[in-house]
């Protein structure tokens, strides 16, 4: 059963090994004899490898070797699909050209790895990739999305397929219509740790590898493709990882290449990449051109909505993202259509990043209904309200939950909505403008299959085990808090192993589904332990002989009669009583058909009040609430970081973040932290985060809910909107920098 | 070179003649390793080249309370000396560039970038790294403070943030918390715990604990 209560905020678990410098990420560990790996980059975006010269790398201090297209060792499966590849394997285009890292003297983007150096120092193999030259036939590079929209192509998933509800041009008969183009530049995950691999082959055909990765299976998994080899003889470790974003879903060609180098050189090998190769080799949000349009009557009630988006891809892979999704079921309107098209450039592959598409799309529905509410003279609320929808309109199912309105009011009461003009550009506060802005957020609520193991030891500790890996958001912690509400045991008697491939199987951390994935693998789990001992205990002979087990409850280590405050018995007592040193369950996990009935979503909004400087256009957000209605919130304290995060996150993607192409040369020239501009402690204000914590009825046992990429969905057009508010100047595309709207002025 | 010249590392190398030093130890370790390659060099003249890039300096520093007596090239920033010789990996590399300060150390009790400090300029300093600050059993306040309002989710930037943050109180720059925000701007955090970090400094300072 649900706890009825509301969970109370516990300090992250792995905290004291993250303070003291003791959690070890990929790049920590030290294998004896360990070599060194450092990536050469193409200096072109497209053409031939003409020659390369490597005798000078090779005869350099400390050189091990130089791995080039003419010597890469073979991959036995390189042919086979890279693991990860979005919404399911792509449709086999034979049109499509194939990206094999040092297979082919072909340059299909810029920084495309040329040659991987190794040596027995990191400065040794850095001096060498150094001495590297080649030279190039060059060809065009193709990298300006905007000159080859005319390209986009359907990518023919099924998730990707153009959407119709009612008529596509629904909209054109309304009174009043809008129409807007959106535009979203490359943006780039850059978790602060550095990519890479530590690949150990422990025996011919066994490998451990310390890896950067999402989920420790997916990479098992994609090594053993990748080298014909049995995936339980490969051990992957990824207790700790500095970020990933979204970076991390899917197993990198280099990742694989140098598990192959480590196994031709016969030592453990280690790669950390470059800051600026982490904005070529491991994926970005992709640019996205969106145009919104929209029709509504004179009250305000939607008559139609046309969302279409056109998104870059590689060459050599076509990726895709829920750009338009939201538009399909967010609000009550009777005409609706959607498409989405790709084009494929002369560009690296692009990658889920923190609220994917749906922050893409997010961005430009709510700039668009922010702008239909101003055409409208309404409140952005409450035009919001007046197309507020019980149940979803593309499914015509209800939803397993929604607090959304509760949330609108809620936030609006904390940011101080009703300080708000409708009219724009009318609140100062001395030299600066001040706004107000609002927008909503929403991404799936999936339960994916997940397995997880509990094991409650004689002394009354309790161990729980999964691979999945807890990228930062406080995986460990929620799972600890859950094992705890099922059991009793209390909480520093509950230590959580995670984010190695030896523990039970358990899908990528991404998507916001651990929580209710795992988690409910491990409520499974934790139930079992909990049956066995109710049954220990009632049983004749028993300490609570005789008693039902809707009596009992579980606190403190204790097994007790609710109604009776003296009548208990210890953990450790019982076990020990029945001769048992563990009670050791396993738990295989998944969500029942009863789920297809209901349509499963986490929502959010985000309010924010800015700052706008009218002479010189900067924009500082000054307050910012976000509220998210996502279930039962587990760990009170890590779920309100990962909405602080998401603001974090949501205010480099509306003021500064924007990975900036020469298209002349195909190559960025921002790539690197003091260029590329994420937001910086100075940037972010003090932030107020409310929980709805409503749990979710149907999700999970736990009715918890997904909110690592609601934090993010949404937050840009709030910003938007609230420039809009302080400024009456709207900026349609991100990032919304100073140059915009003194240009607009 | 004199003063160092009985001096012997922590790797075990004598020091007192460095060409001698290279010619027999470095030079000959590294015919072994890669025969083909050195030969080569050889053949091309590149010997000399080759042990000048082999080149070990004598650096004594003090590190966390401890004198290490080290030789290093000296092309080694201090950052990959404490990850890749002296295994205190607390002490993190998000950019090698001095633009994201998750390797934030001190250095004579200034907060420094150690990927932006080649080892050898720390001769006869003090170096502490998030290892030297506490430890798992006995917490810097500021490492307590961090916890106490989660000021971090990864952790990969915390150590670097934790190391400015108490240089930060120290150097008188965190009276009130946009003046945190501002000196703490060097410090990227992209999980984005800004918040809660500027929380736990202001905690901490105005808790009144000498730091």
């Amino acid at each position: 059963m649900t706890k009825d209560l509301k969970n109370p905020p516990i300090d992250r678990v792995d905290g004291r090994m993250k303070v003291t410098g003791g959690a070890q990420y990929f790049a920590d560990f030290e294998l004896p004899n360990m070599a060194y790996c450092v990536i050469v980059g193409s200096e072109i975006g497209r053409g031939n490898i003409a020659s390369i010269d490597t005798k000078k790398a090779q005869g350099a201090p400390g050189v091990l070797g130089v791995f080039t297209h003419q010597n890469m060792p073979p991959i036995p499966g390189w042919d086979a699909p890279v693991g990860g590849e979005a919404d399911g394997p792509a449709p086999k285009p034979d049109t499509i050209e194939k990206y094999r890292i040092l297979s082919s003297p072909k340059i299909l983007f810029d920084g495309q790895p040329i040659a991987m150096v190794v040596a027995n120092s990191f400065e040794r193999a850095t001096y060498a990739a150094s001495l590297v030259k080649a030279t190039y036939t060059k060809q065009t590079a193709r990298t300006d999305l905007e000159k080859h929209l005319a390209e986009g192509i359907a990518p023919g998933r099924p998730g990707s397929s153009d959407y119709l509800r009612g008529k596509a041009d629904g909209y054109q008969s309304a009174p009043v219509t809008l129409e807007a183009n959106y535009t979203i530049p490359v943006e780039v995950h850059n978790p602060m740790e550095l990519h890479g691999i530590l690949a150990h082959w422990t025996g011919t055909d066994s490998l451990m590898i310390y890896a950067k990765t999402q989920g420790v299976n997916a990479t098992q998994d994609a090594m053993a493709q990748a080298f014909k080899i049995d995936p339980k003889k490969i051990h992957v470790h990824t207790e700790f990882m500095g970020g990933g974003f979204g970076m991390g879903l899917r197993t990198w060609p280099q990742e694989t290449a140098v598990v192959a180098i480590a196994r031709k050189i016969g030592r453990p090998l280690k790669l950390v990449m470059t800051r600026d190769q982490m904005f070529t080799l491991v994926g970005h949000r992709p640019y996205t051109v969106q145009t919104i349009n929209m029709g509504a009557d004179s009250n305000g009630k939607l008559i139609g909505i046309a969302h279409a988006a056109t998104a870059e891809t590689a060459s050599y892979e076509d990726f895709t993202e829920a750009t338009v999704n939201m538009t399909k079921f967010m609000y009550e309107c009777p005409n609706v259509s959607t498409r989405y098209r790709i084009v494929r450039l002369d560009r690296s592959v692009p990658i889920w990043m923190r609220g994917p598409g749906e922050a893409t799309g997010a961005f430009a529905l709510e700039s668009a209904m922010d702008e239909m509410a101003h055409k409208l003279n309404l409140d952005p609320i409450e035009f919001r309200l007046r197309n507020y929808t019980e149940t979803d309109p593309e499914h015509n199912r209800p939803y397993s939950s929604k607090n959304l309105k509760e949330a609108y009011q809620r936030g609006a009461e904390a940011i101080g909505w009703n300080k708000r003009k409708n009219e724009p550009a009318s609140q100062r506060d001395g030299d600066w403008l001040i706004g107000y802005g609002m927008s909503t957020g929403t991404f799936n609520a999936f339960r994916w299959e997940a397995s997880a193991r509990a094991l409650l030891n004689a002394d009354g500790s309790l161990t729980i085990q999964s691979a999945v890996t807890d990228i930062g958001p406080g995986t460990g912690t929620a799972l600890t808090m859950i094992a705890h509400n099922v059991l009793g045991v209390p909480l520093n008697r509950i230590k959580v192993a995670y984010g190695d491939t030896s523990l039970p199987k358990a899908p990528t951390q991404g998507g916001s589904a651990i929580v209710s994935a795992v988690g409910s693998a491990v409520y499974d789990a934790c139930t079992k332990i909990k049956k066995q001992l109710v049954d220990l205990a009632v049983k004749d002979g028993g300490q609570l002989a005789g008693r039902q087990a809707d009596e009992l409850m579980m606190a403190d280590g204790m097994l007790s009669i609710e109604k009776e405050p003296g009548k208990k018995v210890a953990l450790s007592d019982l076990m020990r009583t029945n001769n048992l040193t563990v009670i050791d369950k396993s738990a295989d996990s998944k969500g029942g058909p009863e789920l297809g009935k209901y349509s499963m979503y986490s929502f959010s909004v985000h309010f924010v009040q800015v700052r706008v400087n009218p002479l010189t256009g900067v924009v500082r957000v000054s307050k910012a609430v976000s509220v998210a209605d996502s279930g039962r919130i587990i760990s009170p304290k890590t779920a309100a970081s990962q909405m602080i995060g998401g603001v974090a996150g949501g205010i480099g993607m509306a003021l500064t973040e924007e990975a900036i192409i020469d298209h002349r040369f195909g190559r960025f020239v921002n790539n690197n932290l003091a260029d590329y501009h994420v937001a910086v402690h100075a940037d972010v204000p003090a932030i107020e985060t409310i929980m709805i914590d409503k749990p979710d009825p149907i999700i999970n046992p736990m009715g918890a809910k997904g909110m690592g990429e609601i934090a993010l969905i949404g937050f840009a057009g709030a910003v938007a909107n609230a420039v809009f508010n302080a400024t009456g100047q709207r900026v349609r595309d991100l990032p919304i920098t100073p140059d915009k709207l003194l240009r607009a002025v | 070179m004199a003063e160092y010249e009985h001096l012997e590392d922590e790797f075990g190398n004598a020091d007192s003649s460095r060409r001698n030093f290279l010619k027999q130890s470095s030079a000959l370790a590294a015919l072994a390793l890669t025969p083909v390659a050195a030969s080569a060099a050889i053949d091309n003249g590149l010997d000399e080249k080759m042990a000048a890039a082999f080149e070990q300096m004598p650096l004594q520093v003090d590190i966390n309370g401890t004198m290490r007596k080290l030789s290093i090239e000296p092309r080694v920033t201090l950052l990959d000396l404490l990850r890749e010789q002296l295994h205190l990996t607390g002490t993190k590399k998000g950019c090698d560039h001095g633009q994201c300060g998750a390797c934030t150390v001190h250095v004579d009790g200034q907060r420094v970038n150690a990927c932006l400090t080649l080892a050898m300029t720390t001769e006869g300093c003090k170096v502490t790294t998030i290892e030297g600050l506490g430890t798992l059993d006995q917490m810097h306040p500021m490492q307590e403070a961090f916890i106490k309002h989660d000021g971090f989710q990864c952790g990969y930037c915390t150590p670097g943030q934790i190391m400015s943050a108490v240089a930060c109180i120290r150097e008188g720059h965190a009276n009130n918390p946009d003046e945190v925000r501002e000196y703490m701007s060097g410090n990227i955090c992209r999980c984005g715990a800004y918040a809660n970090i500027v929380d736990a400094i202001m905690d901490v300072k105005q808790g009144g604990v000498r730091v």
